[in-house]
């Protein structure tokens, strides 16, 4: 049974909202914690500001088992997790936790291999100038990082979008759902092409505007 | 004033140590510069950074104005790091910052006031010669241009030290210059003792009033630019001021001169007020010598002309043999090289 277009349009649109809702969430809490254990992992590097063994070496744990995991089986894995937390396995909501749990890693290693780059005479020179740790990271590490940081960011954007609809497939909600419940299972061709264009057109977009900001940051 | 007393710094731990420094000592006069020379490895790298903490020392005592700074406290680390200002030589500036961020840097950490900041940036602007440049970013500038922002930025808290690491190691020579002659400025205007480090003999010759060389984590010369110039003592010390006096002939030359002269061939070395006297044309006049200059140089260091002459005097043995005690003993000639040693030594 083909879908009727008249009234299936609304669906298209609440569907596309709740992928935008889910990557934009989960982009700003994964952020935030990706950029936290991104920098613990690089002021806690031997030889750096707030050299730490434990701390890294735990943290270097963390990251080596998380990362690896392809996405579909960690939904599936931390289901449980989700349940006691979110109180539901399905849904939106639901699904961004997951998606922030991979999300944040991903982003951890790529703040760390921003701040890598960095020139570590800028940091010494910091030093040189009196600036305590706390001073050298967010005077020096994140503006310096910024411009990267924010490609890093619409990799990962783009990315979330993929995620997303893999998050549809096992309940959550979202433009993936409607691909695959009506698209793949009922074999409807122009439901499938449709959501792979405004899938399409989200990437481009969200693309678009990382490289817009980066450049403004990097001010090339 | 900065002191070295025994000064050791080990990096690593059992069995993989390196000895970065040996049992420094060195003193630092307030309002000179002062350089350190050595090869890359020599230690001075690190040396330089012990004076402001950037490493701390394994043995001895780091006395900066006055004060033993190993065992200082963080708030007291801070206030101690105000009063050194720092350049690198790949300049270390934040790309992130524009001419007039970079330099106000150091002023955002010690909390000065917005108004305050910015009148001291246009000031030190002006010092360096960048007024046009207050709202470039570092890679829209030069290599000197970039020294220039570093240095203006080592001075914002008005230190009175600077310690410079290889500052123009990264330049080409007509922008060394410009960069050296600033670094002159700065210790003349606003007094500020300079401590330098670098490989090039060149940079010494220019600025430095004493110089350390180092070789192997030591010290192993130190005093003033001339005398260290006029009377190097080890072999580290001579390859680099032939670097910068290059006062050998090249062997090929030598060994022409050698065929097509038969008299004997000397080397003069005059120093000091010396070298402005024409004793040559004396000690000819008074023994009824001939004298062929070869080979001859004259530099100045410091304010004082250092001369090298390669003679050749025309005469019979026992003449020139008078004539050569002579020049030894009135004239202050340092070093007579005879012919009978070979030309080679004149090489050495």
């Amino acid at each position: 049974m083909k879908v009727d277009w008249t009234t299936f349009w609304p669906k298209i649109v609440e569907a596309l909202g709740e992928t935008i809702i889910m990557v934009i969430l989960t982009l700003l809490i994964a952020s935030m914690i990706g950029i936290g254990i991104g920098l613990m992992f690089f002021v806690t590097r031997e030889g750096n500001i707030l050299e730490n063994k434990t701390v890294f070496s735990i943290l270097n744990i963390l990251v080596n088992v998380i990362r690896p995991i392809p996405f579909i089986i960690l939904l599936v894995a931390v289901s449980p997790l989700t349940r006691t937390l979110m109180g539901t396995t399905i849904g939106t909501m639901a699904a961004v936790f997951p998606m922030t749990i991979a999300a944040s890693f991903a982003i951890a290693r790529v703040v760390e291999s921003n701040l890598v780059s960095i020139q570590p005479g800028v940091i010494e020179a910091a030093q040189a100038m009196g600036a305590n740790p706390v001073q050298i990271i967010f005077t020096v590490l994140i503006p310096e990082a910024l411009g990267p940081l924010i490609l890093g960011l619409t990799f990962i954007t783009v990315a979330l979008i993929d995620f997303s609809a893999m998050a549809g497939t096992v309940g959550g909600g979202g433009l993936g759902a409607i691909a695959m419940s009506y698209g793949y299972q009922r074999f409807d061709t122009s439901v499938m092409v449709v959501t792979i264009v405004i899938l399409i057109v989200l990437a481009q977009g969200a693309q678009y505007l990382g490289n817009y900001l980066s450049r403004f940051f990097l001010r090339r | 004033m900065i002191k070295f007393d025994k000064v050791t710094k080990t990096f690593g731990s059992d069995g993989q140590e390196v000895h970065a420094v040996k049992d420094v000592s060195l003193t630092i006069n307030k309002g000179e510069i002062f350089g350190i020379i050595g090869f890359s490895g020599a230690g001075k790298s690190t040396l330089l950074r012990l004076v402001n903490l950037l490493e701390r020392p394994t043995f001895g005592k780091i006395i900066v104005n006055e004060k033993e700074i190993s065992t200082i406290s963080q708030t007291e680390l801070r206030k101690l790091r105000s009063r050194i200002g720092m350049i690198f030589q790949s300049f270390n500036l934040l790309s992130s910052r524009n001419v007039a961020g970079n330099i106000a840097y150091p002023l955002k950490l010690a909390k000065v006031p917005k108004d305050k900041r910015d009148e001291r940036v246009e000031e030190l602007l002006r010092f360096v010669g960048l007024e046009d440049k207050v709202n470039k970013y570092p890679e829209q500038l030069s290599g000197g241009q970039k020294q220039r922002v570093g240095i203006a930025r080592a001075l914002a808290t008005s230190p009175d030290i600077l310690i410079c690491d290889e500052a123009t190691s990264a330049l080409d020579p007509e922008t060394t210059e410009e960069i050296l002659n600033l670094l002159k400025k700065v210790n003349k205007e606003y007094d500020i003792t300079i401590l330098l480090i670098t490989h090039e003999m060149h940079v010494i010759r220019s600025i430095c009033s004493r110089v350390a060389v180092m070789e192997d984590g030591k010290v192993i010369e130190q005093g003033n630019v001339y005398d260290i110039f006029s009377n190097p003592q080890s072999k580290t010390t001579r390859n680099f001021i032939s670097s910068v006096l290059n006062d050998n002939l090249s062997p090929r030359l030598l060994d022409r001169l050698h065929r097509e002269h038969s008299g004997n061939i000397y080397r003069l070395i005059f120093t000091g007020g010396v070298s402005s006297k024409p004793i040559i044309s004396q000690i000819a006049k008074k023994y009824n010598l001939d004298f062929n200059i070869m080979y001859g140089s004259i530099h100045e260091l410091q304010d004082q002309l250092y001369g090298n002459l390669i003679v050749e005097l025309i005469g019979t043995d026992s003449i020139v043999k008078e004539a050569v005690n002579e020049l030894r003993e009135i004239v202050e000639v340092k070093e007579v090289l005879g012919s009978e040693s070979r030309l080679d030594h004149v090489l050495a």
